[in-house]
Order: C-alpha cells, then structure tokens, then sequence
C-alpha cells in the first residue's frame, strides 16, 4: 500500500507513576492507520488501550508521561505540538467518542448548543451556516427529529441517540482521524448494533481512519480492518482482523477468543424434574409519582411476571436495559415491595410479608449483584463479610467461620483472603467472595443479576464455571439475569425474553435461540455482535 | 502508604495536628508552665507591662517571685497564667461541642436517613431548629440554666445539630442504595445492625472532617459568648472574657485583647486545616489535587 498512514504510532512508551504494579501503562506500541480503515485494539481492563487512546489526543492525566517513542498524525508529529496546535486538532483533525455518552456531553447545555459550541471555536462561519452544517450532521448521525434534538438537553435523550450526538461533535469537522473508546460499551445491543453501523458508514464517506478502542471480540469481528491485541501495555498480536480471529498466532489472543462465549447454545443438559424452589405468579411492580400539579402518574416497571424456578435448574432472563428484568429479580429475593402478584420461596408465601417476618425465611433466596466493587462493604475484612449471614441465621461464631473457610477454598481462593479486605482483591476475586457471602446462609435459589457484565472475558469464562460447578454441587436453582445473549445461551436450560417490562417469550434457550417466535426476539438475537462460534 | 503517612504528607492537616498538640500540651501542662494561679487578684501588680519582673501575692498571702511575661490585668491577675489556662476551656468545649453535635446529629441522620417514615418528621424538626439564632439560643440558655461550661456546650452544640443531621442523611440516603447495604438487608441483617456496622464506618470519614469544623466554630463561639458576657463566669478564664475584661482599657492596654487573640486564631485556624486536611486526604474526590 502506498497511501501515507493518518495515525502512525511508533514504538510508544508511558510511563506509570512509581508504585504501580508495572513501570510502563504502554510499552515500546507501534501501530499505523491508513485513511478509510479501522484498528481495533482489543484487550481486558488495564491492558493500556485507553492510556494509548487519550495520549494521541493529548489528554493523559497529569501522573502519565510519554516516555519514549512518537505519536504522528499525518505527518505531523503530536508530542512536539503545542498545547494551543493540539487543541485546533482536537475536533478538527481527530474527534474522540467516549464510552459514557451521558457524561461526554454537558448537562446544562441544549445539545444544538454544544455543536454550535464546537464550530464557533474552530471556525468562523456565519451563525445561519453553523446552523446549517448542525442540522446536516444531526441527520447524517441518523437522529430522527433533528429540530427537537437540537434543543434538547442530554437528559431528555435517550443512551443511544446521546451516544449520535457524541459522535456528530465528533465528525462535523470532518476528522482525518476518529478515536473511539468502548463507545458502544454502555449501550444495549440493538443500539450498538446501530452504532457500529453508523461508525462503519462515516468511515466510508468520510475516508476516515478508525482507532477503535474495545474489550468485545463480537464488536472486532462485527467492524474491524485490523486488530492489535495488548495484555499488560504491551502489543501481542497486530494484523487483518480474520487473520487475528480465525488464526491468532499468540497464546494470549487464543485464550481470549476461547473465552469469548459463543451464540450457539450447548445441547441440554438432561435433567429430572425437581422441587419448586421460587415460584412467582403475575407479579407487578407499579411507581407512584406525582406530576407539577400533583397528579398521579403511575409507571408500570413490570407487568404480569410469572415464574417457576427448579432446583438444579438455570433459568435466565435477557433483555435490553429498562425491560424490567432487574425490578423482576429485585422483587422476587424482596429488595422492592412488588405491587402485585404471588411470590413463594419453597412452599412459603413472602410477597407481603414484613421485613421482619422474612428474616427467618431470607436463607432461602440469595443474591449476587452486578458490580464487585461496590457490593461487598469496603469496611469489614471478606471472612466478617462470609459470616455475617451464617450467624444471622443462627450459626455459631466457630461454625460460621469453619464454614468461611470452606467457602473460600470452594469459590478457589487462599484461606488468607478472610482476614484482607475486599479492596485488596481484583473484580473477579470480589465476585467470587460475593459468591461464597451468597453461600454461606445455604440457599437454596442463587439470583445472580449481572453477575459478570462487569468482568473481563476470562475472568467472565471463570466465574461461569464455578457457578456451574456450585450448582452442580449443591443442586442450587439459578436465576441468571443478563443483556448478554451469549452468556444466556452457554448457562441457561430456559431463557425468559423481557421487552417493556412484560414478559415477551420463554422457551428452552437450544430451541429459542433455534426459532424465536417474537420479533422482539429476533431483533435481540440478530443485534447481537458477530457470533465466533469456535465450536466449544 | 498507610492513612496516617498521606495524613502527614499532607502540609494543611500537619499545620492542624501540630498546632493542635501544642496548644493541648500547653493546656495540660499549665501547672508547670511557670504560671500562678489565674484568679487571683494582687493589687500590688495592677496593669503591668509585659516582661515586667516582680513578686506575687498568693491567695494565702505568700509571696513568690514571678516573671509576668503578658504583664497584668487591671485586677492584678496574671495575663500569660490567664491565657495559658484558657486554652484547657477553649479545647474542652470544642472537643465537647463536636462530640455533642455529632452524636445527636449523626444519630438524627441515620435514623432519617435509614427510615423513610422517621425522615419527614425529623427533618422539619432540623429545620425549625435551624431558623433559632444561634446567639439568642444561647442567651436564653444561659439564662434559663445558669453560666456553666455545660450550658455553654449545650447552647452551642444545639444549633450544628440539624446541619450535622442534614450531612449525615446525605450520606446515609446514598449509602443505603449501595449493593453491599442490599446485600446486607438479604442475608437478613436487622436494621439496627445495618446502620452501625455498614452504613456508619463508610459515613465516619466526612463526619469526621464536619467534626474539626464544628470544634473550630465552637471555639470562636465560645469566645464570642464570653466577650459578651454569656459565657462562662468571670472565675473561670477563657480567652473570650480575656478580651472582654480588657476591652474597656484597649488603647491603654492593647494587650489584654491582643494577647488571648494570639492564641485563639491560631487554635481555629489550626483546627480548619485539620478539617481540610482530613477531608483531602480521607474524601476520594479531592484525592488527586
């Protein structure tokens, strides 16, 4: 290929404050992007991908320096330019898209405003020809209603259409170079997909490179040109996207595409048939708000949910953010008083009992909830935080803590992990302590709510298995609440579909996912990122 | 680095602590500090110049021989033993004022906090304190019970009650969302024990930086109530009615108000810093200034 690189990148080092657990956040990284082209670098949390993005834009954090290597952006190079160069080409010669559209743009600021904002400072065209170039963006981005989104504040938007008008602020001045971190991490599948799409076609038209930042390889196989994988700052493979995908040369990238989970659902599990161990029958949830006038306004966050959950069974429940499947979860262990409907665990009926008369039942239905960081109290030491169940349910202080131990090796962590507080463990060593807090009270039902969205793809693949294994130990009934199709179809004997709060489809996830009846249905299963069915 | 290292590492709350101690060490040692004793009155030694060498007139009579390092008072009393005494008063009620404040306070919070049903009522509660001046509180206090250090607390402490209570329902209102508090309330944690052992250790950091704020406004308060003559008796020496005794001779003797404002200022001061220092290194969002 002849035509001049728009992003060169070569042999980039950064160096991390002292006291970190590496001495370089990017070491010695060499990439090129050619115009109309798009690289993904994929890799888990803390492999330097996002370090590397917000060097090119000249926006590091004051702790990180560039120590060695250069950055050139047709041409020119970006560590030796100015602080006033770099800001004229920020937005004019590379836009960046954020991963959390609601934070990227202003609050107080009419969405029209922010654009117009933009153009003014990089341009002096007259107001009637920003004016024009806005609106030319707003439906370039695809915004149904460009004049109400114009005047819109972000709040009024939702995460998707927020996320077009990242990415107009980032292409109406016709950037040689897009920089997209995670920009579709915060959205629900259907809206990535778009997204994607809509990245896809201003790259064509507009001739632009793409550095596409991500940790999702369905979003590398749905976009890329190229792909560079980094573990630990360090670059491990670089090539054509099938090339990486289909014969990754590295050990690393091998082990992370083994992870990634597939679309096609395993064959079933043979099971008999068992106990009910969580039955609900057309449960409600309804808020109650009153309007300026106060009116009542009432929102129905879940209508008419039924379900009957076995021991030693998995049942799932997908769909898109607001369907309603957390409320769903959240009423069936009691966090939130349902407004209506049935809710038994075992053979007991809990929907309107007292917090107090659901204490001594509370043993039965036990949760793991999506963020390890914040659900585990950063305060008490991981064996306080195991025993404080048991005890609850009537354990002896020796008992509880006998118990702690074996819990702690069960979910495969060392003995000495009681006496350490939960900061001193990674997000995936924090699941697995929730897990084990979970187990201690002997439930019989494990609600897990997101339970792994927030963990790297192996360290996903890990706590999979051992809830797996658990189940298959304990004989556990499984309520696995998840956005994610893939993980449903490699955990689940029966997926849920939930759609507005109802309850769309169910059936046994191989022949759900075979032939789903609801459009709603098929529209999850086709948005979903590229399968890399590797035939597990 | 462990919490006390940053602390340190940090020159506001360095400032704070030291000073601090100096001022408390001065306070428990004032027996030994070359100081007489602060109430008694020598008509021999009206009105002297600091740095002015001399005897003493015990209450027993006895003479000793004394350095009057502030000079004197127009009683006759001895400004620097005075001063140096004032400081166990001044550190007294601030220490006394915050823990009151912050007991009643933090424990209004909580429970307004935690418990949606006590929240509307202990909250209008709050704000029909909050509309009291502080100052008439007091005077009408102070009158209904008498001058004493408690009433002087008590009268002082009152009025930071509803904004102590008003922070700690913040925390709590957002504590009590936090999935390690849900996770609590499914393993069937009583509320009570949800409070103290979740919800408190993780709302103490910011009540402790509220607390050096509310000592430092105590000590000015109390200085402010004694120079108006509401505070504590005349016996008891506070670096408030220091200076107000000596306000009536000011363009003679400057000293009388200059010298107890020397230590009083540093002392809030140092206590400010503290709360600043505290919250700096103790509160994540200011952490990378």
């Amino acid at each position: 290929m002849t035509s001049i690189a728009t992003l060169e990148i070569d042999a980039l080092s950064i160096a991390l404050p002292r006291g970190g657990d590496r001495t370089d956040a990017v070491s010695s990284v060499s990439l090129a992007i050619e115009p109309g082209r798009t690289l993904c670098v994929v890799g888990e949390s803390g492999s330097g991908k996002s370090v590397m993005a917000t060097s090119v834009m000249g926006l590091l954090p004051r702790e990180l320096r560039v120590s060695a290597g250069q950055i050139r952006l047709e041409g020119e190079s970006l560590l030796e330019a100015s602080r006033a160069r770099l800001r004229s080409l920020r937005g004019k010669a590379m836009g960046m898209v954020f991963q959390e559209p609601m934070t990227a743009l202003n609050p107080v600021m009419r969405c029209g405003d922010q654009i117009d904002e933009l153009l003014r400072t990089h341009g002096s065209e007259s107001a009637t020809e920003r004016l024009r170039a806005i609106r030319e963006v707003l439906e370039r981005v695809h915004l149904s209603e460009p004049e109400r989104i114009f005047r819109s504040y972000p709040h009024q938007l939702s995460g998707g259409q927020r996320q077009r008008i990242v990415i107009a602020m980032a292409v109406i001045l016709k950037p040689a170079l897009l920089i997209c971190d995670e920009p579709t991490t915060a959205l629900d599948v259907t809206t990535q997909k778009e997204i994607l799409s809509l990245i896809a076609e201003l790259r064509r038209d507009q001739g632009s490179a793409v550095l596409f930042i991500t940790h999702d390889m369905g979003v590398v196989a749905d976009i890329a040109d190229d792909v560079m994988v980094m573990h630990q700052g360090r670059c491990v493979e670089q090539g054509p996207r099938d090339q990486i995908l289909r014969t990754p040369s590295a050990e690393y990238t091998r082990m992370l595409l083994a992870a990634v989970p597939g679309m096609t659902p395993p064959a079933p599990r043979v099971r008999t048939p068992a106990a009910v161990r969580l039955h609900a029958r057309s449960v409600g949830k309804t808020y109650l708000s009153r309007d300026w006038m106060g009116r009542r306004q009432e929102t129905a966050a879940l209508k008419d949910a039924s379900l009957a959950l076995e021991a030693g069974e998995t049942v799932g429940i997908v769909g898109e953010s607001g369907s309603g499947k957390s409320t769903f979860a959240r009423c069936l262990i009691r966090l939130i008083d349902p407004s209506e409907g049935d809710i038994h665990w075992g053979s007991d009926e809990v929907a309107r009992r007292s917090e107090r008369d659901l204490r001594p039942l509370r043993h039965r239905v036990q949760m793991v909830f999506q963020d390890p960081n914040r659900s585990l109290n950063p305060r008490r030491t991981v064996g306080g935080a195991i025993v404080e169940g048991a005890v609850n349910f009537g354990l002896s202080r020796a008992d509880a803590q006998a118990l702690a131990e074996r819990l702690i090796s069960q979910v495969r962590l060392p003995p000495q992990s009681l006496a350490r507080y939960p900061g001193q463990f990674s997000g995936g060593q924090r699941q697995r302590i929730a897990i084990a807090r979970a187990l201690a009270c002997r439930p019989e039902v494990l609600v897990a709510d997101e339970a792994v969205s927030a963990l790297d793809v192996s360290v996903q693949a890990q706590i999979l298995d051992l809830l797996r294994d658990i189940q298959a130990e304990l004989g556990l009934g499984l309520l696995f609440i998840t956005h994610d199709l893939r993980v449903a179809a490699q955990l689940c004997d029966r997926v849920i579909v939930m759609q507005r709060g109802r309850i769309v489809e169910q059936g046994a996830t191989q022949a759900l996912y075979a032939s789903p009846h609801h459009p709603y249905t098929r529209h999850l299963l086709a948005s979903a990122p590229a399968g890399l069915d590797h035939g597990r | 680095m462990n919490t006390f290292e940053r602390l340190w590492a940090n020159g506001a709350f360095r400032y704070g602590a030291t000073v601090l101690a100096l001022v408390l060490v001065m306070g428990v040692l004032a027996p030994f500090l070359g100081t007489v004793d602060p109430a008694v009155m020598d008509y021999n030694n009206i009105n002297r110049a600091a740095g002015h060498t001399g005897s003493f007139t015990l209450v027993d009579g006895s003479q000793v021989a004394h350095a009057f390092w502030l000079g004197t008072d127009n009683f006759g009393r001895d400004l620097y033993s005075r001063v140096v005494y004032g400081a166990r008063v001044s550190l007294l009620v601030a220490l006394c004022t915050a823990f009151l404040a912050l007991l009643a306070g933090g424990a209004v919070g909580m429970l307004a906090g935690y418990f949606r049903s006590a929240d509307l009522v202990l909250m209008r509660l709050m704000d029909g304190l909050m509309a009291i001046p502080a100052i008439l509180l007091a005077i009408a206090l102070v009158a209904a019970l008498g001058a004493s250090i408690t009433t002087v607390v008590v009268a002082i402490a009152i009025p930071e009650i509803p904004r102590v209570s008003r922070l700690v329902r913040s925390l709590v209102l957002t504590l009590r969302e936090e999935p390690f508090v849900e996770a609590a309330r499914a393993l069937a944690t009583p509320a009570p024990v949800i409070l103290l052992r979740h919800i408190l250790p993780n709302a103490l950091a910011p009540l402790l930086v509220q607390g050096t704020f509310v000592a430092a406004s105590a000590v000015l308060l109390e200085a402010i109530l004694s120079f108006l003559g509401l505070g504590l008796p005349a016996e008891i020496p506070t670096w408030g009615n220091i200076m107000a005794e000596g306000r009536t001779q000011f363009s003679q003797y400057p000293g009388n108000v200059l010298y107890p404002a020397l230590f009083l200022v540093p002392t809030v001061l140092a206590l400010n810093l503290l709360g600043d220092g505290l919250r700096d290194v103790l509160d994540p969002k200011f952490s990378k200034r």
